[in-house]
């Protein structure tokens, strides 16, 4: 690269919708405190939710084909690695990663960050969000990276 | 680099309010070429929505950054009680002396909600309409 290139970072997002119950329950602590902390989120039989997620890539644009990362390409990651893994599913009962975890719109992020962050190839996995419902949603962004 | 990610919390929260853009240091003429309708002398209202960003770490035993309730409870006392169904110029003490656009407002949101004890503030949005958001994150220029 010439030294009066100049760099453009681009962020790319991309957004995709799972369906999945869950219930918030820790067995180390009291029916009572369950009860205390988690409300109604602790309804044994579980209850559910429309999540929306949105994965930003950052980089910059490929010369040739004016991409950052094919979207064809995350679609299929994120098909693979979230939706076939949590749409429909009980999240506590059928998602080994969040497995002794409470299935929180924070943790869930997390585990999602995790899976993608390695296969993420062109470009880097910037940031996460997931949204429990349209109010309620919580962020991974890379460490030290600005917000973007 | 480690690959371990910042998490943070968003919670939206709505209140209702009329406001009147008037600068005392402006005159008629000025204020009106400045703010444009906005400056009719009887105030107009909108739906404000307020975007709360905190961040902390994520306890084991609740999977949580910060209870819900008590995100919920703050905001409730601190912003929502103070701000809704009011008349920001006339009912909220911070904006007697000080224009409430939206700038203002997301400033003096983040000025209340930034001593909440049990997660780290990281950002405020305030949206006007759905064509207008502001964002402040504490910084000084």
């Amino acid at each position: 690269m010439h030294q009066n290139e100049q760099i453009t970072m681009v962020y790319l997002t991309r957004k995709i919708e799972f369906s999945a119950s869950h219930l918030y329950h820790n067995p180390a602590l009291s029916t009572e405190e369950n009860k205390r902390i988690f409300g109604k989120c602790n309804n044994p039989h579980g209850h559910g939710h429309n999540y929306t997620l949105e994965v930003t890539i950052a980089g910059e644009p490929d010369p040739i084909t004016g991409m950052v990362l094919d979207l064809k390409e995350l679609k299929e990651i994120l098909e693979r690695e979230v939706t076939q893994r949590m749409d429909h599913r009980f999240l506590n009962y059928e998602v080994a990663e969040l497995k002794d975890q409470i299935p929180t719109c924070e943790n869930i992020v997390r585990v999602i960050w995790n899976l993608l962050e390695p296969k993420i190839q062109q470009g880097r996995l910037h940031k996460v969000r997931l949204y429990e419902t349209p109010d309620l949603f919580a962020e991974c962004y890379r460490n030290g990276a600005t917000r973007g | 680099m480690s690959s371990e990610p910042k998490i943070e919390l968003g919670r939206r929260y709505k209140f209702a309010a009329s406001h009147r853009l008037h600068s005392a240091q402006l005159s008629d003429e000025e204020n009106w070429r400045v703010y444009g309708k906005c400056n009719n002398p009887h105030g107009h209202g909108h739906n404000y929505v307020v975007e709360v960003a905190v961040s902390g770490a994520v306890d084991r035993a609740t999977g949580m950054i910060v209870n819900l309730a008590d995100l919920d409870g703050y905001v409730e006392q601190e912003v929502i009680e103070v701000f809704d169904h009011k008349s920001l110029n006339e009912d909220v003490a911070a904006f007697h002396d000080v224009v409430p656009t939206t700038e203002n407002i997301c400033k003096e949101i983040y000025q209340r909600l930034k001593r909440f004890p049990k997660a780290k503030l990281e950002r405020v949005r305030v949206e006007e309409t759905s064509n207008n958001a502001f964002e402040y994150a504490g910084e000084e220029i």
